[in-house]
């Protein structure tokens, strides 16, 4: 499987990261570098594997549904960019 | 003042509690050594002179009281990736620009729970992507290591750069840091130093900024392997804010320093001999297992045949998991934002201005395989493949083998700015080869210095253990550091 322009176009868009049209003609470059280099991956009989989703067996712990934390709205906001009033800012999204 | 800053954790603490120097005294030599030599080589990214002198103090105090902790008074740096309250905490990072916790991670706060001392922050790889520390936003660290006769800088590895430097180098007793692929053990063989990954789930992860949540684990970089384990008893912990930590008591890992490795087996994998990897390499290797067999361990071959796989299949699930967890920035809640036409322009340009090259990349990876239609092919196949590597060493361990040993690296520090490694990504990751089944696999893995290349370079030797038997690498890797011996780079600075 390979990228094409418009496919890179489509990925930034979806990660949120604008590019211009020279970094997006880079990186269809460097995509497809990455993406010869897992190809390999599809040569492995994976047939009854499971796929990993924990590297230790274990059982996740559960805490109790209490409040346990909070009334910190100062803390919260203070590293944000734009605040008012104990709410993050941000443009108008409703118009 | 010099010979403060020469002294081992160990040393340090005899010292410390037998009254001979002071904290204040050793953390000042600390940031008159910072001072003089991190304007050349660029391990610290934030240093903290006020609130070093004010914990020295304290532990002072409390030593005085003869209320001293495991770590009292022994002053350590932090990579920029845990987060230290009120302190520069940006992942080394443009996007985190100015951000400033209102919180301590879980790690650090075992360390100064303990009595440590918090030099300053150190230098990485941006969001910890990277072999090199060359894709920090704050620039290169040099490696304090050179080849003889050589004046080229050299790189530390990464992520974890800084903490290697600022460990051989001497700017820190010791050292955090952080291994998703091999960022603890690259850097430490690349600079005579000693690094451990513990086995996934024996650090919290809670307050360290996240890359990849499947694989990242906190340890120490240390001088030596003593060091590395008293570092080590104080990281680890259960905490309710990580569920992935273990519920395990965390042992006294000096105590396995000494033991002797009779009747154990040590594997050696064959997979692990790759193409073009240099004679030295190769040799340096024998030399392990001829030192581990003189002390009583023996010594066979074992086969892993999935490790080919390891890095292709890394590059699907950690630039995945990237791209979810780096969602985050956005300009909003913390860090840089610039501003757009409307709120999705504010993102994707802050998220242009904020990351950096790598990390652009990894994110675009991630967001394409995880894409619709392409989960079943790139992402779950990574993940399958994942558990074939993990069931080859769980075959090796069932077969009786208690520890592996393989080379850390395939090659000794490489140069800044290398212009091969720089126009090929894929290049850059091969340095990860031999570290990165361990983290795909969960297991622990140590870095131990073995020797010295033709140029004067250190080389590592690589140990692998079982899940939680950290106590087997620390036995393991102190015969190889009596056998090698230390190392320290001459001080060109």
């Amino acid at each position: 499987m390979s990228v094409d322009l418009a496919t890179v176009k489509r990925v930034a868009r979806l990660a949120r990261l604008a590019v211009s049209e020279e970094e997006a003609q880079k990186m269809v470059g460097e995509l497809n570098g990455m993406l010869g280099f897992v190809e390999q991956l599809s040569e492995v009989d994976v047939k009854n594997v499971e796929p990993m989703t924990s590297v230790t067996p274990m059982v996740m712990r559960k805490r109790a549904d209490v409040v346990n934390d909070g009334d910190k709205a100062a803390d919260i906001i203070a590293n944000a960019p734009a605040t008012t009033e104990n709410f993050f800012m941000v443009p108008k999204v409703v118009e | 003042m010099t010979e403060l800053t020469s002294l081992t954790i160990a040393e340090a603490r005899t010292k410390l509690a037998a009254k001979d120097i002071s904290a204040v005294e050793l953390t000042d030599a600390y940031l008159s050594a910072i001072e003089a030599v991190n304007p050349v080589i660029n391990a610290y990214v934030t240093v903290t002179p006020e609130k070093a002198r004010e914990m020295a103090k304290a532990s002072d105090a409390r030593i005085a009281a003869g209320k001293a902790g495991a770590l009292e008074g022994i002053p350590l740096g932090i990579k920029d990736l845990f987060a230290t309250r009120d302190v520069h905490t940006q992942a080394c990072s443009h996007i985190l620009d100015g951000f400033k916790p209102k919180y301590e991670s879980t790690v650090s706060q075992n360390l100064w729970d303990d009595g440590a001392v918090m030099l300053g922050k150190l230098n990485m790889d941006e969001f910890a992507m990277g072999s090199s520390n060359e894709s920090s936003y704050y620039g290169p660290v040099i490696n304090p290591w050179k080849a003889e006769g050589s004046n080229q800088q050299l790189v530390p590895g990464g992520s974890s750069g800084g903490s290697s430097a600022a460990v051989a180098a001497q700017l820190c007793a010791g050292a955090t840091a952080t291994d998703t692929g091999g960022s603890i053990r690259q850097p430490a063989a690349f600079t005579g130093t000693v690094g451990i990954k513990p086995t996934y789930g024996r650090c919290s992860r809670w307050g360290i900024v996240a890359f990849a949540s499947s694989l990242d684990q906190a340890g120490p970089i240390a001088r030596d392997v003593r060091d590395c384990a008293i570092l080590l008893k104080s990281m680890a912990s259960v905490d309710a804010k990580d569920t992935t930590s273990v519920d395990l008591p965390v042992p006294d890992y000096e105590a396995a320093i000494g033991q002797s490795l009779k009747g154990m087996k040590i594997g050696i994998p064959n997979e692990y001999r790759v193409e073009g990897m240099p004679e030295e390499i190769e040799k340096v290797w024998q030399q392990g297992m001829e030192w581990l067999k003189d002390a009583g361990a023996e010594i066979v071959n074992i086969s892993l045949p999935h490790t080919k796989y390891a890095l292709p299949a890394y590059y699907i699930v950690a630039p995945a998991e990237a791209s979810s967890n780096l969602a985050r920035y956005d300009g909003v809640r913390y860090g840089l934002r610039v501003e757009g036409k409307d709120i999705v322009d504010m993102y994707e340009k802050t998220r242009a201005a904020g990351f950096g090259q790598e990390v652009k990349r990894r994110i675009m990876i991630g967001t394409y395989v995880l894409s619709a239609g392409y989960y079943d092919a790139y992402y779950l196949q990574a993940q399958k493949v994942r558990t074939l590597i993990k069931r080859d060493f769980e075959i090796a361990f069932a077969n009786g083998v208690d520890a592996i040993l393989t080379p850390a690296t395939p090659s000794s520090a490489f140069g800044i700015a290398d212009e091969d490694l720089a126009s090929d990504p894929v290049k850059m990751y091969l340095n990860d080869i031999f570290t990165v089944t361990v983290n795909m696999a969960g297991l622990p893995g140590m870095s131990v210095p073995a020797g010295l290349d033709h140029k004067g370079l250190p080389l590592g030797l690589q140990l692998i253990g079982k899940p939680f038997e950290e106590e087997t690498l620390f036995r393991t890797a102190h015969v190889i550091e009596q056998a090698a011996g230390t190392f320290s780079p001459k001080k060109w600075w």
